[in-house]
């Protein structure tokens, strides 16, 4: 364990390479001016994403076999004047660059079109739901990344061992459970009560209704535990095995050795010398895999009947609700790519070496 | 005492030395292999799901998914005659999962080599092809990649016909973005090795040298992504069929855990309806992640792929 601490670090080279010789200038200047062409870069690469996004989009629910005034109208008796009047309200008389063009423009705006179901604008169903699902997925995010960072460090400080192996097993096993089942099954132990184990927590929904002030957030806080259990259960794996493999690329390198031979308990070398640098790659996987997590709080929502927009995702395609699905899935495709956006953005203020 | 074979003497053909080799290296994979505990597990326990899947006609009978004449009451409890109690219809649960296992089977195969095919026609040809293509088709495969692949496969699911075709094709459309990366970069460490130049003096076309030679190459790397991808794709199969987008006609593990949803399994504490399925689904996934892990260690060192 000791005797190879001086093996090279392999997996340094990654990142773009600087280049070689910069034009003679300021340091700070290069800098600054290289993060600027680096996040036009980024923003443009992610305007084009979304424009991806928004054609895909359109054409997707154009693909559907069938007339979509008549899954709308669901097999009941209308008369031809109601159905041309129907196809004139959502614009499927007119041609299709001219449907798209519109499209563009009203998404543009926030004017997702209307759900068949509700008979409300999609944009305004979206915005009622987004609190809901950022608290769930917000209170889950900040749990699941904690618990996957500080397991992941000790495992990979401790690795090899018992600890270690048991909890990267658990972390694995949950993390390749399917969601919805896990939580099927807490809400059978721990709502409806199995053998000893009464029913401690609610089946579903977000608030029991009636109580005020105080009451009303512990009543919300009540019924997050289960989902926030479950999103947690199968989302920290991930962030544990990154966290541990990062820094388990770090254990090897020279300043380690160094900050040990200053002197420094093992402790303070985790934390201050080698945690920081292993954290970089975990940030960078964290909103990689932002797709996931929104697969996980769309299964999660749906079982837990949490009014958010899983949930509505879910009531919207068993319908099926085609402008409420469209909207939704514009609204999840943007929003990853948006954080992607961000966190490429705020990567190179963490790790000078990228970006330059 | 391995390769002292005695190859046959000189009037070998090309076909039969390069057949000669193929078999070597089979037999050196399975020996490696073999040093795999995991492997070993998960491939035993694929040969008894496959072995499962394949006699469910002769051990349950294709009418156990019948919804009339079912042997039952509806929603029984587990008991001698129905080991895991009844569902709605008072089909018996056990023959319904041994049933749906070949749904399952079928779509995660199929699925996951839809994907790895996609994967790896992208990934040679944009490794292959340099330049503007490549460009544009590794802007294509990270696009894939940041997207939500499972918003991405409802939506194809919503929108197409339900049936068991539409199901492959959302997942397999959804996921081979990974493959395709991996592909890539296998395909420019080959393409930089000199026989490849040899090749190219030689008067080697584009259609030659991807199929003929990078291709051999790669093909280990994709076996093992498609063994990898099988159990992603069996989630996501029985996901879909969770939300209720699989084939209705169909007896599927997902399909199960939506009927258990619908027949209020779920309020009424009736473990022994839901957790058979998941167990199932997790189990199959977890075989084939066994199988896959072991196939890349074996492979990996030798062809010397960074991941």
């Amino acid at each position: 364990m000791t005797a190879d601490a001086v093996s090279a670090p392999a997996g340094q080279a990654d990142g773009p390479a600087p280049a070689a010789a910069p034009p003679v200038r300021g340091p700070r200047a290069r800098t600054w001016a290289g993060y600027l062409r680096y996040g036009a870069g980024k923003v443009g690469g992610a305007a084009v994403s979304l424009f991806a996004v928004l054609v895909t989009s359109f054409f997707l629910f154009r693909l559907i076999p069938g007339d979509p005034v008549k899954t709308m109208t669901g097999g009941r008796p209308v008369s031809a004047e109601q159905l041309a009047a129907l196809r004139r309200e959502f614009g499927l008389d007119l041609p299709l660059w001219q449907q798209f063009t519109d499209y563009c423009g009203k998404a543009l705006t926030g004017d997702l079109g209307t759900s068949y179901q509700f008979r409300a604008p999609v944009t305004e169903k979206i915005a009622d739901a987004l609190p809901n699902t950022l608290l769930l997925t917000g209170t889950a995010f900040v749990l699941y990344t904690a618990l996957g960072i500080v397991i992941g460090t000790r495992s990979a400080w401790r690795q090899g061992r018992l600890g270690d192996r048991l909890n990267t097993g658990l972390a694995l096993t949950l993390y390749s459970l399917p969601s919805f089942w896990l939580g099927l099954l807490l809400i059978i132990v721990f709502s409806v009560g199995m053998g000893p184990v009464p029913g401690l927590f609610p089946t579903g929904g977000m608030e029991s209704g009636g109580e005020q002030g105080f009451a009303h957030v512990l009543d919300v806080a009540h019924h997050l535990v289960l989902p926030v259990l479950t999103l947690v259960a199968v989302e920290y794996g991930q962030t544990l095995l990154v966290t541990r493999s990062a820094l388990l690329d770090e254990t090897g390198s020279d300043y380690l050795t160094t900050a040990r031979a200053k002197g420094l308990r093992d402790d303070a070398v985790r934390r201050r010398h080698a945690v920081p640098n292993a954290l970089l790659p975990t940030v960078t996987l964290i909103f990689v895999n932002l797709g996931r997590t929104v697969a996980g709080v769309i299964l999660v929502e749906t079982v837990f009947s949490w009014p958010g927009l899983g949930g509505l995702f879910y009531q919207a395609l068993s319908v099926p609700d085609l402008p409420l699905v469209q909207g939704l899935f514009l609204f999840f495709a943007s929003a990853v790519i948006v954080m992607n956006t961000v966190a490429d953005l705020v990567y190179p203020l963490l790790d000078p070496r990228v970006g330059r | 005492m391995t390769t002292e074979a005695s190859p046959p003497a000189a009037p070998a053909g090309p076909r039969a030395l390069a057949r000669q080799r193929r078999r070597r290296a089979a037999v050196r994979f399975w020996r490696q292999y073999r040093t795999h505990r995991a492997g070993l597990v998960g491939l035993a326990a694929l040969a008894l799901f496959a072995l499962l899947a394949l006699t469910a006609p002769l051990t349950v009978g294709s009418d156990v998914a019948g919804v009339t004449d079912a042997p039952g009451r509806p929603m029984e409890s587990p008991s001698a005659e129905f080991p895991l109690g009844t569902d709605r219809f008072g089909r018996d649960l056990l023959g319904l999962l041994v049933w749906g296992s070949r749904v399952s089977l079928l779509v995660g195969l199929l699925a996951a080599v839809l994907s790895v095919v996609i994967g790896a026609l992208v990934g040679i040809t944009a490794g292959h092809y340099k330049g503007m293509y490549a460009t544009v088709m590794m802007r294509v495969t990270d696009w894939f990649l940041v997207m939500p692949a499972l918003v991405l496969a409802i939506a194809l699911a919503t929108v197409l016909p339900r049936s068991l075709g539409t199901v492959i094709l959302a997942i397999g459309v959804t996921s081979w973005p990974t493959t395709a990366r991996l592909v890539r970069a296998q395909t420019l460490a080959v393409e930089s090795r000199p026989y490849i130049e040899r090749a190219k003096a030689l008067g080697a076309g584009h259609v030659h040298i991807m199929t003929r030679h990078v291709l051999p190459n790669v093909m280990p790397l994709v076996l093992a992504q498609t063994t990898l991808m099988v159990s992603g794709s069996i989630l996501t199969e029985a996901t879909l069929a969770f939300l209720g987008l699989g084939d209705p006609t169909v007896v599927s593990w997902g399909g199960m855990l939506q009927d258990a949803r619908e027949a209020g399994a779920v309020s009424a504490g009736d473990w022994w309806y839901l957790v058979p399925p998941g167990i199932a689904i997790a189990g199959v996934a977890l075989t084939f992640t066994l199988c896959g892990r072991a196939v890349e260690s074996v492979l990996n060192p030798r062809l010397g792929v960074a991941r």
